[in-house]
């Protein structure tokens, strides 16, 4: 990793248990500030599992446990201190599925600040709201109904519009399990184009099962196998040269 | 350019926030509680429930007794005719002998009303079931009154003022003296289970509502069970979907809900009144039950025939069954563990139903069990019932008593259930 | 005679069976060139079905119809001189009679024309008997020749017994219908005798209800006494209580198991509370006179309250927790009916548990809730025993839930309990009570079971 880039997030020598299994074995892994770390790897490989410690929504999860040290800016996040409700406004996260709430666009993007109460009145909810909406570029399709029900919305929009709620809380990092694995390719370029963007005031880990949008959208990459890490480092680094022979052997197809 | 990110760090540290985070939780931890307390609140009312009754009903498990001398003297014993004798007079005699100054005091009549008033007939039973001559004596363990069975067993307390107590201080004395001689005894009441209604507590008992809740529910089983698979199989398996199959099955979803006391007035206006059928009969009953217990079957049976994998029919159907044969040979057979479990179940429902049977009058006061399907009788919740409504003191134990044995019969239902549905249903 | 006769019919049928299935038997051993169509089983089967089966019909209608016709007939019979100018309840007391005489039990010198109506009584129901037993014999010896006449190599036994089996299936899938349409037949014939009697405005808006007064004929529909509202009043009153204990438990209950609660718990608490809606209703009548309705009226005492013995409290709030599973089962599975991702979307955005549910999960489980509220009041509202055990038996307009109200149901068993004569507007009151009882309870069911639906269709 480049001197310059700030470390966000650190894991070391994180394990996951589902009871008996073992998911993830000693995985240490740097998410770099403002830049887009992309995990890929086959099926099963634990990168889901990996995104969703950092948010810690293992935790609801009865028989999940997490060893190691998960880090923000430093922090312990499995630290008894930390409060999981704070952590997770801090780190926010888009779902494989778009999952908008049964209610209103408006509502669904309000929801966030509205339980953290990151606004003090109407005028400026309508603000977050509006802002949210512009950053997750569905602002035009959805400003004259706003108070329609999310679930209306093409499949898209929808995963447009749970980005633009997940931000509406300004999260510092941005989690995202697969978001274009239920879309077409359409509106998979419009989001691809939108984690391009938002990289500016995001740090991004999304996780993917599509080697070309890795190399698309992120500035990282880092390489699961069987609940290990096997390889990280630059995203072009990993593509056009990889050390491992496991990852040359997934990029040009003959694994996964 | 991080402004955004800022103004979260913001709104999210500092204190303002922190209290507010801190409200948060607390209103999950209230949640929480209000579960807890929801389910704790449920469970306990229960609870209080079953040791009500269990604390109420388990004295009349038992029932005193008391040990008595019968002397057949000439004046009351008929030895030519037995069957003609003054039975009051020998049982007058018994406690003349036990209480001499009861004679003098004139209160002999009170001492006989230390034992249930059949008394007679149980010493007439005995008598005629022997070879007695004048002079011998019948010794009899006779069941004690009602008043004398409360205070043996501590209802009836010694130490209320004399005034509200039922039994004054003679008549505890009296009592007491019985119990002296060690003629009371306390014995487990097999009357309870063997004897008929009675207008007297003490020699109340289930066995004519216990028969007439079998027979009620064997006609409901003879009606339901093969009414509720026929009409399940046809639906499930048969039936085209249509307008008719369609009311047919929105029908039954209904038919689960409506309140049982409707069915009591179908069985009264059609049963009773239009086809002229026997008024308190188990027959009505068990006709009204299977009514109420049809839409259980058929739906428990529709499921466990749902549950059955169609590669077993393609596999019959593919060697040349008919799609009868297919239904009896195969997919019955596979599904009968789950139909049974069904029918046991709704069997056990229409046990505990207790309003229709008022309407259909089985809430008469009978006191031998019922022969067959068309006499009038009793049944266990109706009893239960009948009893609930009865003044005597003695009766509030049997009633509870009487709920034992139900839920007793109950559990015992829903275990079998439990027991087939662990045991025999396949899973796929 | 007709268990005899049920005998004779299983003989025959087993006889016919065995006959059908020689010849089945001879026409395979006969069958030469030509295949037998059906295995000689079901030859069999056909011949039995058809000979058993009509004279069970026969049977049943025999049984229901002989009593009628022969009290009507009976009743032409009588001289005219004796029964000229009797209104029906005194005919019918006279038949009772005639009965009585008939079956044996004599009291004191009944009237010539009694003992002779008893003699003909008799004689008629002996030939009845034997021309009943006459009858099936002959129609079964007659179904016998023709089925086994039709029998041949090619004839399609199988095909034919399973038509039958068929048709029996059908006709029973159409017994729920016949149900539904014999309790609506019924309540509404009883119910138009009643409106008869007494006017349906009076009924639906009269303020007095007083039927007990009104059981002599001459004070028939005297001056408001079949009004209902007040009972109507009363059913809400303790249906409301008993929602009132119910719902909210129920409620906190399904919240708790769907979304707090290990899955080992949930295993040990839900069949637990599913016993509460397995205790027979007399079970908590009883409960509520005994242990609720004097714990309520020391509670009030102590409090200085004047408290009925048979309070509206007791019988509701005792209602109250024998619905609570009703509620508490049905929410658990709208809430737990709702994609888990909703729920996940939520936690990630740093939602509590709380918030969770009461901000996502409940409004999306809103319509399942709502439809188990619904068939909950429906059970409330037709629940028989608790009331007439605990509730009381004088219709009063009163909000105070410590004082006594009736309840439709109670009303139904009071009126109908002893007395069936199906004249009097006492009787067929309970009818019309039994008639808005189903419809308002078919109308909650229908609404319930249709949102529950919906609901269910909406997350398949």
């Amino acid at each position: 990793m480049s001197e310059q880039i700030k470390v966000k997030m650190r894991g070391e020598n994180v394990c996951v248990h589902y009871g008996e299994k073992q998911a993830l074995f000693d995985v240490n892994l740097d998410i770099g500030t403002n830049q887009v770390t992309s995990l890929i790897g086959p099926s099963g490989c634990g990168k889901s599992t990996f995104l969703r410690c950092l948010n810690r929504m293992n935790d609801t999860i009865d028989i999940c446990r997490v060893t190691g040290d998960l880090t923000l800016d430093g922090q312990n996040i499995y630290d008894r201190a930390i409060d999981v409700v704070e952590l997770r406004a801090r780190v926010g996260m888009v779902f494989q599925k778009p999952n908008p709430f049964p209610k209103s666009i408006y509502e669904n993007v309000a929801y966030g600040p509205r339980i953290h109460g990151l606004t003090r009145d109407k005028t400026e909810m309508d603000e977050v709201v509006e802002n949210s909406l512009k950053r997750a570029g569905i602002w035009e399709e959805v400003k004259d109904r706003l108070d329609q029900p999310g679930t209306g919305l093409s499949g898209g929009q929808q995963q447009r519009l749970c980005i633009a709620r997940a931000i509406a809380t300004k999260p510092e990092v941005l989690l995202m399990d697969e978001p274009c694995s239920a879309l077409d390719p359409i509106a998979t370029a419009i989001i691809e184009e939108l984690i391009d963007e938002l990289r500016e005031n995001f740090t991004i880990a999304i996780v993917t099962h599509s080697m070309q949008q890795a190399a698309r959208v992120s500035q990282k990459t880092a390489f699961f196998h069987l609940g290990k890490l096997i390889e990280e480092g630059d995203t072009e680094e990993i593509f056009t040269n990889p050390q491992n022979k496991k990852t040359q052997d997934y990029i040009t197809g003959r694994i996964g | 350019m991080s402004d955004a990110s800022m103004t979260t760090q913001h709104a999210l540290q500092g204190q303002a926030a922190e209290r507010r985070r801190r409200a948060r939780h607390a209103a999950d931890t209230r949640l929480r509680l209000y579960g807890i307390g929801a389910i704790t609140l449920a469970i306990g009312l229960l609870g209080i429930l079953i040791f009500t009754i269990i604390l109420g009903g388990h004295t009349a498990f038992t029932q005193t007794h008391v040990r008595v001398q019968f002397p057949l003297t000439a004046e009351s014993y008929n030895a030519e005719e037995p069957a003609r004798s003054n039975w009051r007079g020998v049982i007058d005699d018994a406690m003349a002998e036990i209480f001499p100054d009861a004679v003098e005091g004139g209160n002999l009549r009170t001492r006989t009303q230390i034992l249930t008033n059949n008394t007679q007939f149980f010493v007439r039973d005995a008598v005629l079931a022997g070879d007695y001559e004048v002079g011998d004596t019948v010794t009899l363990e006779v069941p004690a009154s009602d008043p004398y069975d409360q205070l043996n067993k501590g209802v009836i307390k010694r130490d209320t003022p004399e005034e509200n107590r039922r039994l004054d201080n003679d008549e505890v004395a009296a009592f007491d003296s019985l119990v002296e001689n060690g003629q009371v005894s306390r014995p487990f009441n097999w009357g309870l289970f063997f004897n008929a209604d009675s207008r007297f507590p003490e020699i109340a008992g289930l066995s004519g509502a216990i028969v007439g809740s079998f027979y009620a529910l064997m006609v409901c089983f003879l009606i339901s069970f093969p009414v509720g698979i026929m009409a399940a199989t046809y639906l499930e398996e048969f039936a085209p979907k249509n307008r008719l199959t369609d009311l047919i099955e929105v029908n039954i979803n209904n038919l689960a809900a409506v309140p049982s006391i409707v069915f009591g007035l179908l069985g009264l206006a059609v049963f009773l009144q239009i086809f002229g059928l026997p008024r308190s009969a188990p027959l009505v009953g068990g006709m009204v039950l299977s009514l109420m217990t049809l839409p259980t079957i058929i739906i428990a049976t529709r499921a466990a025939l749902k549950a059955v994998p169609p590669s077993i029919r393609e596999a019959a159907l593919g060697v040349g069954a008919s799609k009868h044969q297919v239904i009896t040979h195969h997919v019955l057979p596979l599904a009968l563990p789950g139909i049974l479990t069904g029918t046991i179940i709704g069997l056990a429902q229409a046990l505990g139903e207790t309003a229709p049977l008022l309407l259909i009058g089985m809430n008469a006061f009978i006191t031998s069990p019922p022969g067959g399907i068309f006499d009038a009788s009793t049944a266990l919740p109706t009893q239960i019932y009948i009893w609930a409504d009865s003044p005597e003191r003695g009766f509030v134990a049997r009633t509870s008593a009487g709920i034992l044995v139900l839920l007793g019969f109950l559990i015992t239902m829903n275990a079998i259930a439990i027991f087939l549905r662990q045991r025999l249903e396949r899973r796929w | 005679m007709a268990g005899y006769l049920i005998l004779t019919i299983i003989a025959f049928s087993l006889i016919a069976f065995w006959i059908g299935r020689s010849a089945g038997n001879k026409f395979v051993a006969d069958a030469q060139g030509t295949t037998v169509h059906s295995l000689p089983g079901y030859h069999g089967a056909f011949v039995a079905v058809w000979v058993g089966l009509p004279a069970l019909v026969l049977l049943l209608l025999w049984l229901v119809f002989q009593d009628n016709v022969i009290d009507s007939l009976l009743l032409s019979s009588l001289p005219q001189s004796e029964i000229a100018g009797l209104t029906p309840a005194q005919l019918n007391l006279v038949m009772t009679e005639i009965k009585t005489v008939a079956s044996g039990t004599i009291f004191g010198e009944p009237a010539p024309h009694i003992m002779q109506g008893a003699e003909t009584l008799t004689r008629w129901r002996g030939i009845a008997g034997w021309a009943m037993v006459a009858t099936s014999v002959c129609l079964m010896l007659l179904m016998l020749f023709f089925t086994r006449s039709r029998l041949s190599a090619r004839f399609r036994a199988r095909n034919q017994f399973e038509a039958v089996i068929s048709g029996l299936m059908i006709f029973c899938s159409v017994a729920a219908i016949l149900t539904t349409i014999g309790i609506i037949v019924s309540l509404l014939y009883e119910s138009y005798a009643f409106f008869q009697l007494v006017p349906p405005h009076e009924f639906f808006f009269g303020l007095n209800w007083e039927p007990q007064i009104a059981i002599r004929e001459d004070q028939v529909a005297g001056a408001g006494a079949f009004g209902a509202v007040p009972v109507f009043y009363g059913t809400l009153v303790i249906a409301t209580l008993a929602m009132a204990v119910a719902t909210p438990i129920g409620l906190f209950t399904a919240i708790y198991l769907a979304e707090y609660a290990s899955e080992r718990f949930r295993n040990i608490v839900k069949p637990i509370l599913e016993i509460l809606a397995g205790v027979p209703t007399v079970v908590y009548g009883f409960f509520a006179v005994l242990t609720v309705a004097p714990a309520i009226r020391e509670a009030g005492t102590l409090m200085g309250l004047a408290t009925s013995p048979n309070s509206a409290l007791a019988a509701g709030g005792v209602m109250g927790i024998m619905i609570i599973p009703f509620i508490s089962s049905l929410s658990d599975d709208a809430i737990r009916a709702v994609p888990r991702s909703m729920s996940d979307g939520s936690l990630a955005m740093g939602a509590t548990r709380a918030e969770t549910i009461t901000r996502v999960l409940l409004p999306a489980a809103l319509p399942g809730i709502m439809g188990g509220i619904l068939l909950a009041l429906s059970r409330a509202i037709g629940e028989t025993m608790i009331v007439v055990m605990a509730a009381g038996l004088i219709a009063t307009m009163t909000i105070n839930p410590l004082d006594s109200v009736t309840t439709v149901t109670v009303q139904i068993v009071t009126l109908l309990i002893g007395d069936t004569a199906f004249d009097s507007p006492k009787t067929l009151a309970a009818f019309a009570l039994g008639l808005v009882l189903f419809f308002v309870t078919l109308c909650l069911n229908v609404v319930a079971l249709r949102i529950v639906q919906k609901y269910r269709e909406q997350y398949e």
